[in-house]
């Protein structure tokens, strides 16, 4: 899943790269910054994944984590070894922050060396208009990554408590790649207004704020917390359903 | 088990009132196992009756909707981190990550409980590879295991440390006749090692093979439980006799509160209708027929069955199986049947006393055919 991560920044390098002018405004943002400097490569990707592709993957992991194993069998083994309830809920949640983490590194990484391979690399005009070296254009992307890791966090709890719900993993993976989608669309309409701060979907996007200068920590900050309560109520949910399941499979 | 036995020999596991309700189905109702310490246990009962539900129970999976679990001495499931690292299961058959190694699946079994000391790890998966015969086969991914490989895993994963009680949920499902026969003596051995051990199995033979002890599930009730001999001793006795004066023995079989039934030297067999034995009438007939056959055209064939002690563990084990309560008390020692006949000038040319098997016990208990029980 990681490898199809990787895919899509050279995806988008290889397309700009071969035809000849990308006329400014059009697609994805950032993208007619591409020919200019490479590690705007890594920038486009992490935008275009944000919205479905690292949802999907991140449902997969979560949706997989209990569901996975009690559809093989595995997880009465797991329980009568015994790895204790709250053990195995607590090590599989970590794992899927571990992915939350990896998924937007490798993009971020994959970006840079295609970029770096196939475009000039030369200092970085930021939103604000300040210019950066390199070196600390690499350090904004890798706080793009972090955000990201965060906002993800949130995801992964709900995918954690529809997986202890089922059996079947795809269902879970299916239902937690839904609610993110219907969450971001939620975000869109001007009616539910009332609703938007509440959505764990709402600040995905804030992530162009790490490019500023100075840093605008404050939509990070928001993100953070966010992103904190829906791990504390999924996590509870989780664990209370977990915890007094009968597993049967 | 009587309340003397329960207070000599300890119990390794105990159920109280043990019930699991799926919504409006009773798939365990009101079980009392008493499972004494170091015994073979036989878990019977036909399939959907509820062994696998009461094992899930006994290991913490599920949890019960009424009565208490006691395991090694301890409640179930508030005391689960203490009881199941000294406890090897193998429930619903085996199950394993298919793109993981044999040894790689253990050793992921064995981290999962905090009790699996890595450092013997290695060792300990090894030795438990080995005694199941899969030494071979380690490196291998489970995926390109057969059943009775993956089965042979599933065993050595209950292994992996020294344990005191085994539940192995039809350990020989899937094995071929050796590794039946291995299976066979791997429980021996363990039995031998002081560990208790309890088969679920519908297999009677092997039951009756290796088991001390056994308990019968019929539609998520205990209907029978104690030690094999006892089991089997609760069951009918027949009697078979080979004489030319059919007609007086049946007689005098009748006067002693027998249900005879004649089989004639090559021919029929007119079988006479009898009560309490009436569903093994078929098994008596191509047995009688049989010995009739080399008994020679003179001699007559006539069997008779009749409960001797049924003996149902508690009554409402009796209520849901009417033909056991029949108990016929008074019957008399085979001895004395032969002294009756011979009295009655009765020739006897051959003379038997023929137990149920486990198996006939067992579909007098459960019912017979292929309806599962509901």
């Amino acid at each position: 899943m990681l490898a199809a991560l990787a895919a899509i920044p050279v995806l988008i390098a290889v397309a700009v790269r071969l035809s000849s002018t990308v006329p400014p405004g059009r697609g994805p943002a950032f993208l007619d910054r591409i020919t200019q400097n490479g590690l705007f490569v890594a920038v486009t990707a992490m935008l275009v994944a944000v919205p479905l592709f690292l949802p999907l993957t991140i449902g997969v992991v979560a949706g997989d984590t209990i569901a996975g194993e009690a559809s093989l069998g595995t997880l009465r083994y797991l329980l009568v070894a015994p790895a204790g309830r709250v053990r195995l809920l607590l090590v599989k949640y970590a794992g899927a922050l571990a992915f939350c983490l990896a998924a937007p590194i490798t993009v971020a990484l994959a970006g840079a060396a295609i970029g770096a391979s196939l475009f000039p690399i030369g200092p970085v005009t930021l939103l604000s208009g300040d210019v950066v070296q390199p070196p600390e254009a690499a350090l904004r992307l890798v706080l793009i990554a972090a955000y990201l890791a965060v906002s993800l966090a949130g995801l992964s709890a709900i995918g954690l408590f529809l997986s202890t719900l089922t059996v079947v993993p795809v269902g879970a993976m299916a239902a937690t790649v839904v609610v993110s989608v219907a969450s971001q669309i939620a975000d869109q309409l001007p009616q539910l207004e009332w609703l938007h701060p509440w959505l764990f979907t709402h600040y995905w996007f804030g992530f162009a704020d790490v490019l500023r200068q100075p840093v605008l920590w404050d939509s990070f900050a928001s993100n953070a917390v966010l992103q904190a309560g829906y791990v504390a109520v999924f996590g509870a949910l989780a664990y209370a359903r977990f915890v007094t399941k009968d597993v049967l499979s | 088990m009587s309340a003397a036995g329960r207070m000599a020999a300890g119990l390794t596991i105990e159920t109280q009132g043990l019930t699991k309700r799926f919504g409006r189905q009773l798939a365990v109702d009101n079980v009392d196992l008493a499972v004494p310490h170091g015994a073979v246990f036989g878990f019977l009962g036909p399939n959907g009756s509820g062994k696998t539900t009461t094992i899930r129970m006994l290991l913490g999976l599920a949890a019960a909707s009424a009565g208490t679990v006691s395991v090694l001495g301890q409640p179930m499931p508030q005391r689960l981190q203490e009881v199941l690292p000294r406890v090897g299961a193998l429930v619903e058959g085996p199950a394993f990550y298919p793109f993981l190694s044999g040894t790689a699946n253990l050793r992921r079994f064995d981290a999962a409980s905090r009790q699996g000391m890595p450092g013997t790890r290695n060792a300990r998966v090894a030795a438990a590879l080995e005694r199941v015969g899969l030494s071979h086969a380690a490196g291998k991914r489970v995926h390109a295991y057969s059943l009775g490989m993956k089965q042979r895993l599933g065993i050595a994963n209950a292994l992996l440390s020294p344990r005191e009680l085994l539940v192995l949920d039809e350990p020989t499902n899937g094995l071929d006749p050796q590794g039946t026969r291995e299976v066979r003596s791997l429980v021996r051995s363990l039995a031998a090692d002081g560990a208790t051990v309890f088969v679920s199995s519908h297999l009677l033979a092997e039951v009756e093979q290796i088991c001390t002890h056994a308990a019968i599930m019929s539609a998520g009730r205990l209907v029978a439980q104690g030690p094999l001999e006892e089991l089997r001793r609760g069951g009918e006795m027949r009697i078979r006799l080979l004489t030319p004066d059919a007609g007086t023995a049946c007689e005098v079989l009748l006067r002693l509160g027998m249900a005879p039934e004649r089989g004639d030297a090559g021919a029929g067999i007119s079988a006479a209708g009898i009560s309490a034995a009436g569903r093994h009438g078929a098994v008596g007939h191509e047995a009688g027929t049989h010995r009739a056959g080399s008994a020679g055209p003179d001699g007559e064939v006539v069997t008779a069955g009749a409960a001797v002690a049924a003996r149902p563990v508690d009554e409402a084990a009796g209520a849901g199986n009417p033909q056991q309560v029949l108990p016929k008390p008074d019957l008399p020692h085979p001895e004395d049947i032969v002294a009756e006949l011979v009295a009655a000038r009765v020739r006897v040319r051959g003379f038997s006393v023929e137990r149920e098997s486990l198996e006939e016990r067992f579909v007098a208990l459960t019912g017979e055919g292929f309806d599962v029980a509901q």
